[in-house]
């Protein structure tokens, strides 16, 4: 048996220290079970898959739908306001030419 | 009624008829697809609300230093406009956003003042309704601190980081896009003149009926 010299032993050790990981490395990433795309990056919502997807027209429809309503009820409680303060000018009117005849 | 109140009246209604198809035809924008067309009464809406808050401020001001009862009666109706149009801005956001961002709220610089200006002018109404003799001016106070937030709200995109689209969307609309988006924004603001002409009216006629209970009482 040839004794190494501490030259071939220290090229020995960075041989074993650089390149001794890797198939160690390889051995555990084919233990561990394939993570799903989702969760390692971000994905662009065009790419989700359909069943992941949120329709749009819903939302779009509901939108509207509230711009509507809103406007519709505006003009109602407008025109409610109205009746109301035409009918009290009506009254304080009527009573005001009573007093002054 | 003024003379032109019918005309516009019909105007308006023919526009607003018309829009849906306009929005339809419009071209489908290529990240956000469908869910982008919320944008045509989004946007318009905000629009009203900021003329209407800041109709609010301007009467404010007038009935501050002039004591104008005429302006406090715009005063009343443009923060009422605002409270309104700006309801349907927070809730036809959230409907773009869950689609576009995944979530229906973000506390993001823009959203949130938005929610803060918008909450000022709930406060006026309030104050109005409930306030008492005197709250006027105070509630002219809230009013003119309303619309001074909307520079922020509105610059808030290009001032800080923020996931809401920047104010360069419009300029940059294309072709297709831009005219529907105006002719949605013209039959808004229409409409808002519409309704500051009946709002007003409602209020000259209640302070008709105080003036006359006042004669009565005298």
């Amino acid at each position: 048996m040839v004794a190494l010299g501490s030259r071939w032993r220290a090229v020995l050790l960075w041989v074993l220290l650089a390149v001794g990981p890797v198939p160690l490395a390889s051995v555990s990433a084919q233990e561990q079970p394939p993570k799903r795309p989702a969760q390692d990056e971000f994905v662009p919502i065009g790419e989700l898959p359909p069943t992941e997807q949120l329709p749009a027209a819903p939302l779009l429809i509901a939108a509207y739908s509230v711009a509507w309503i809103v406007v519709a009820g505006y003009l109602f409680s407008i025109a409610r306001r109205m009746g109301k303060v035409e009918q009290d000018l009506a009254e304080v009117s009527r009573r005001v030419q009573q007093r002054r005849s | 009624m003024p003379r032109w109140f019918t005309p516009l009246a019909i105007a308006v209604a023919a526009m607003f008829a018309y829009a849906p198809i306009s929005i339809a035809n419009a071209p489908i924008e290529s990240t956000m697809l469908l869910v982008q067309k919320i944008f045509y009464f989004h946007v318009p809406s905000w629009f009203v609300m900021f003329s209407g808050a800041f109709l609010c401020a301007g009467a404010s001001v007038r009935y501050l230093t002039k004591g104008s009862r005429e302006a406090d009666h715009y005063a009343i109706t443009g923060a009422e406009l605002a409270v309104v149009f700006g309801l349907i801005g927070l809730i036809t956001g959230p409907l773009w956003g869950r689609k576009a961002w995944g979530v229906w709220w973000e506390w993001d610089v823009k959203l949130t003042l938005a929610l803060v200006v918008w909450l000022s002018f709930v406060a006026y109404l309030l104050l109005r309704r409930f306030g008492g003799p005197g709250s006027e001016k105070l509630a002219a106070a809230v009013g003119i601190f309303g619309a001074v937030n909307i520079p922020f709200v509105y610059y808030s995109v290009n001032w800080w980081r923020t996931i809401h689209p920047k104010t360069s969307v419009v300029p940059t609309l294309g072709p297709g896009m831009r005219g529907t988006f105006w002719f949605c924004t013209l039959a808004f603001m229409s409409l808002m003149v519409l309704l500051v002409a009946l709002r007003v009216r409602l209020e000259r006629h209640r302070a008709l009926v105080d003036d006359l209970y006042l004669e009565l009482e005298d």
